[in-house]
């Protein structure tokens, strides 16, 4: 098994720039297997094959006068919830209706500039609001995993669960993510791919459609290390334009990925072992010690004190942004509207009533509930403060450390049917994501192991601010010593 | 000297503080690129971040938040080094993101204060709480269709300061006066035009009533958007008394917001308290705290321009006018700016009684204001220069502004055109004198036995033989030897 769908991003950059593939060919080969196996998987909400191949050509053109960036011709999928100029951005809601936005997000026009070929717009969970990617407006996302001797349909995590189920599938070479409380990691880990959100300030948000602004980072997800390594060296860069955008220079992160872990000290945090985490869970995080420590890494005992309050703190903080940030579709510019020719008040309900989706709407009321007069001291305010000390608990910790090592998530992919019927329970899924998002540090997922059923695990790292350096580096041993080199059950270049 | 409002139970004080909305000057909006200039077809000056697009993030206008410092400097008020910017959250129409972007629990300036002139030349010190940067809102457009409502953008995210007061208003003229000052003061600093009927300013006023000695505040309502000085004075009245009779009548005033109707002079319920907004303010996370540094603040301060007390002390110490008139010529720069082209190094208080009298006629005669002026002030210069040289008298001056105002000529074109050059030739006065006193034997002889009241007359006649243009002093002069002959 070896041929066109066996790329990496790198080995697919390396071949281009070598002459042995055309971006044409290549991006013809994503576009037949998306149409091949989308309709399944559903990981697409917009495709976009004419201007794949427009782009394709330009790419060639400009790698056949020895020009091109360090994309040029890579064959990307990009979740959509980044505005794209002349693409329906949906961010898989029913409200936005059929936006065309008239700008490109910073992020994908770094990735333009850079030669990348954009195949289409990647399913999510509405407004990024999920763990499962069952709650777009679009239809749920398919794992293309499958555990074994069982055919019950896997969700692929959330909420990047279209990008995750895309790199996964081989229908694209990489994608971009959105995290907000580990919407790159978790989806990651559920597919069996890599995925980094960098820190807070990275990427630019500016075109990015909100969810939680403190906290949304876009980042990259792809096959391994190295390929998101390149991705985010494009994707990353300060923007004027974003005001929580950091102006720092950004490094070459793929350089970054052979300098080891020798005399690097790697913090196991013990909070981090969760009162009924399955055996199988920290059977892998354990593997993940002795791997570091058998490259040369020193492993450090460390205390996180304020993680348990992580979670609870993030659905108050992120769903006070959130309710703010969905105000505006209310049916007046934007928003589909439901007119009943009542009062603006009654149009507001109908459009906002039809609109958004379950989820999303609990998560607007439980926001608003928070901010309420007599509410918001004791909710956001308090998780504001306790969000500055897990923030303080990092910045303690990484005086002794230079990465810290946890499980992604608290279990493999679910089966679709298996969601569970309270939404609390949902949320535990980003148990081990969420403290890093609060406080603004860098972490990555990359595949370690399959789980009893034959589904991927992953193993979390998360680094210092803006030392995404040291966190590839650290992951790129984990991913060598794993060689984890399984594949989905459905895949490009397999008959499913 | 309060004043006080008499009601069936005795006398009743009012309590007012003033919440003015002062659009400030700047070409961009304070979060984005668009132009922020009054006027234009609607929505076209609008960018994405304005209307609410997807993904569209404010940027701070820094111009914006250089006019505030300057604007609480100009205020005597503390400037807050460190400032963060709030989302206010509320639906409406012609508020695209679904909240404004405010400064609610740190605003860039703090306490202050304002000095006004009252009419009986007394003056009264009104305390500034806070200023505080905000976005304007769109326009709803109601009456140009029976069942749609149409909004304009052009002003959503337009930079406003509002500027709050202490509750230390205790009558319609003190209201009207502290407007009137602030808006003197943000003219002066160039921070806002000042331009009510555009809707530079517009001021919600907090009136509450209450028995005078009586400690503490009754409850207040607010009437939003008042958008003259007569309308903010006027609303006051009308709302105090509505309050004291309820009072008076045992009832309760309710913590309300309500708006005033000029036509019907009344004021109305919008909202009660119970459905009043909750806004749900916190900090907006697209946006960073604002950290101003020190060194900024003071460079800012060094180039302020002269203020309206400064320039009124300057102007009496330079100029040796009265606190009236220099309470007069500061009202606008522009005046107090003609009126030092006009007297500087001439005779100021010719200057001064010439820019008052004549000069501040003519223009409301012509209903120009002091930039269009008929008459600039080196051309009114000018015309002093003759009167201080003697070429013409007081009065033919007076008939040379008057012809300049009306032709745009020069003083001295006029005079030379008219053949208005005073005679100061004694040999002519004296024959037009004894012509005169020929020509009234009997009133001379009146005078001679004591009717000293007849030198006026005789001055007059000479006069105007002379058509206006005898020197007086030597007319006077001439006239008391030749009757004592």
């Amino acid at each position: 098994m070896s041929g066109i769908h066996d790329f990496t991003l790198a080995s697919a950059r390396d071949a281009l720039k070598a002459r042995k593939i055309s971006a044409v060919e290549l991006t013809n080969a994503y576009i037949d297997a998306i149409e091949r196996l989308d309709g399944r998987l559903n990981s697409f909400i917009t495709r976009t094959p004419d201007l794949a191949r427009e782009s394709a050509k330009a790419a060639d053109a400009a790698l056949a006068k020895g020009e091109g960036g360090k994309l040029c011709g890579i064959p990307l999928g990009i979740k959509d919830l980044f505005c794209t100029r002349g693409v329906r951005t949906t961010a898989a809601s029913k409200i936005i209706g059929n936006f065309v936005p008239p700008y490109e997000s910073t992020v994908t026009s770094n990735l333009l500039r850079d030669g990348a070929v954009f195949l289409g717009k990647l399913n999510l969970d509405e407004f990024a609001m999920g763990s499962a990617n069952l709650t777009s407006a679009f239809g749920p996302v398919e794992n293309p995993w499958k555990r074994k001797g069982s055919d019950a349909k896997l969700v692929p995590g959330g909420s990047s669960g279209g990008s995750a189920a895309a790199v996964a599938a081989g229908l694209v070479l990489g994608a971009t993510g959105t995290d907000t409380g580990g919407s790159i990691r978790q989806p990651a880990a559920f597919t069996g791919i890599a995925g980094v959100k960098p820190t807070y300030g990275r990427c630019s948000r500016f075109g990015t459609i909100a969810f939680a602004s403190s906290l949304d980072q876009a980042g990259p997800m792809a096959r391994n290390l190295r390929d998101c390594a390149i991705m985010l060296e494009s994707m990353a860069g300060f923007d004027a334009r974003d005001s929580t955008s950091v102006d720092t220079p950004v490094p070459n992160y793929e350089a970054a990925l052979s300098r080891g872990v020798k005399g690097l000290r790697v913090g196991i945090p013990r909070e981090y072992h969760a009162d009924g985490m399955p055996a199988e869970i920290e059977a892998l995080w354990q593997q993940g010690i002795d791997w570091l420590r058998a490259a040369g890494a020193e492993i450090v005992d460390i205390s996180l004190p304020h993680t348990k309050y992580g979670l609870p703190t993030y659905y108050i903080a992120a769903l006070a942004e959130a309710s703010s940030n969905l105000a505006r579709y209310d049916g007046v510019r934007f928003g589909e509207r439901v007119n009943h020719g009542g009062s603006l008040d009654e149009l507001y309900e109908a459009t906002r009533a039809a609109g958004f989706g379950d989820e999303v709407k609990r998560r607007i009321l439980i926001g608003t509930h928070v901010l309420s007069s007599g509410y918001y001291d004791a909710y956001y305010l308090r998780a504001q403060k306790v969000r500055t000390l897990i923030q303080r608990d990092f910045l303690n910790a990484y005086e002794n450390v230079d990465v810290i090592l946890t499980p992604t998530a608290p279990s493999g992919a679910f089966a679709q049917d298996e969601k569970p019927t309270d939404p609390v329970q949902m949320y535990l899924n980003d148990i081990f994501t969420v403290p890093a998002s609060m406080a603004g540090v860098p972490a990555l997922s990359v595949p370690a192991g399959l789980d009893a059923h034959g589904v991927p695990l992953g193993l979390q790292l998360i680094g210092k601010f803006f030392d995404e350096e040291t966190l590839l580096a650290a992951g790129h041993v984990i991913e060598q010593a794993a060689s984890f080199n399984h594949r989905p059950t459905i895949h490009a270049g397999v008959s499913a | 000297m309060s004043y006080r409002i008499t009601g069936n139970t005795g006398e009743w004080e009012i309590v007012v503080g003033l919440e003015v909305h002062a659009q400030v000057v700047s070409k961009a909006k304070l979060f984005s690129g668009a132009s922020a200039e009054y006027g234009g077809e609607p929505n076209t000056h609008v960018s994405t971040i304005d209307a609410g697009f997807p993904g569209m993030l404010p940027v701070l206008n820094q111009e914006c938040v250089a006019q505030a410092v300057r604007t609480g400097l100009g205020l005597n008020a503390q400037i807050n080094l460190f400032s963060r910017f709030d989302r206010k959250n509320y639906f409406y129409a012609d508020l695209p993101t679904g909240y404004q972007i405010s400064q609610f629990a740190h605003p860039i300036v703090g306490t202050g204060k304002v000095i006004v002139d009252l009419a009986d030349g007394s003056t009264r010190e009104i305390g500034v709480t806070r200023l505080h940067l905000e976005q304007d809102a769109g326009k709803s457009i109601h009456d140009q269709d029976p069942t749609r409502s149409f909004i304009d953008l052009n002003r959503a995210g337009v930079c406003l300061m509002e500027i709050v007061s202490e509750p230390d208003i205790r009558s319609p003229e003190e209201a009207g006066a502290y407007v009137r000052k602030l808006r003197q003061i943000l003219r002066y600093l160039g921070t806002c035009d000042g331009n009510m009927e555009e809707g530079s300013m517009r001021a919600d006023v907090n009136v509450s009533v209450r028995k005078p000695g009586e400690d503490g505040f009754r409850t207040r309502c607010e009437i939003k958007n008042v958008n003259s000085i007569r309308y903010v004075m006027q609303c006051i009245e009308v709302e105090a008394q509505r309050q004291v009779q309820i009072w008076e009548e045992g009832g309760e005033v309710d913590q309300e917001t309500r708006l005033f109707d000029h036509v019907r002079s009344e004021t109305r319920s919008l909202r009660s308290k119970e459905d009043a907004h909750d806004y749900r303010y916190f900090p907006d996370p697209d946006l960073l705290p604002l950290i101003i540094e020190q060194s900024w603040v003071d460079e800012l301060k060094a180039a302020l321009p002269e203020l309206p007390e400064d320039k009124r002390d300057r102007l009496e110490r330079e100029y040796g006018v009265t606190r009236y008139e220099s309470g007069v010529l500061v009202a606008e720069q522009a005046i107090a700016d003609f009126y030092e082209t006009v007297a500087k190094g001439a005779d100021a208080r010719l200057a001064t009684n010439w820019m008052l009298g004549d000069f501040f006629a003519a223009l409301n005669r012509t209903g120009r204001s002091i930039e269009d002026s008929p008459v600039s002030a080196s051309s009114l210069r000018e015309l002093l220069a003759l009167i201080s040289d003697s070429t013409i008298n007081g009065k033919i001056a007076k008939e040379v502004l008057e012809d300049m105002v009306e032709t745009g000529d020069s003083a001295a074109a006029i005079v030379e055109r008219k053949g208005l050059r005073q005679v100061t030739d004694t040999g002519a006065i004296e024959t037009a004198i004894r012509e005169i006193l020929a020509n009234n034997a009997d009133k001379v002889s009146e005078f001679k036995s004591g009717k000293d009241k007849l030198f006026g007359f005789f001055v007059g006649q000479t006069m105007k033989a002379m058509k206006g243009k005898g020197n007086p002093a030597l007319v006077n002069e001439m006239l008391k030897k030749l009757l004592a002959e």
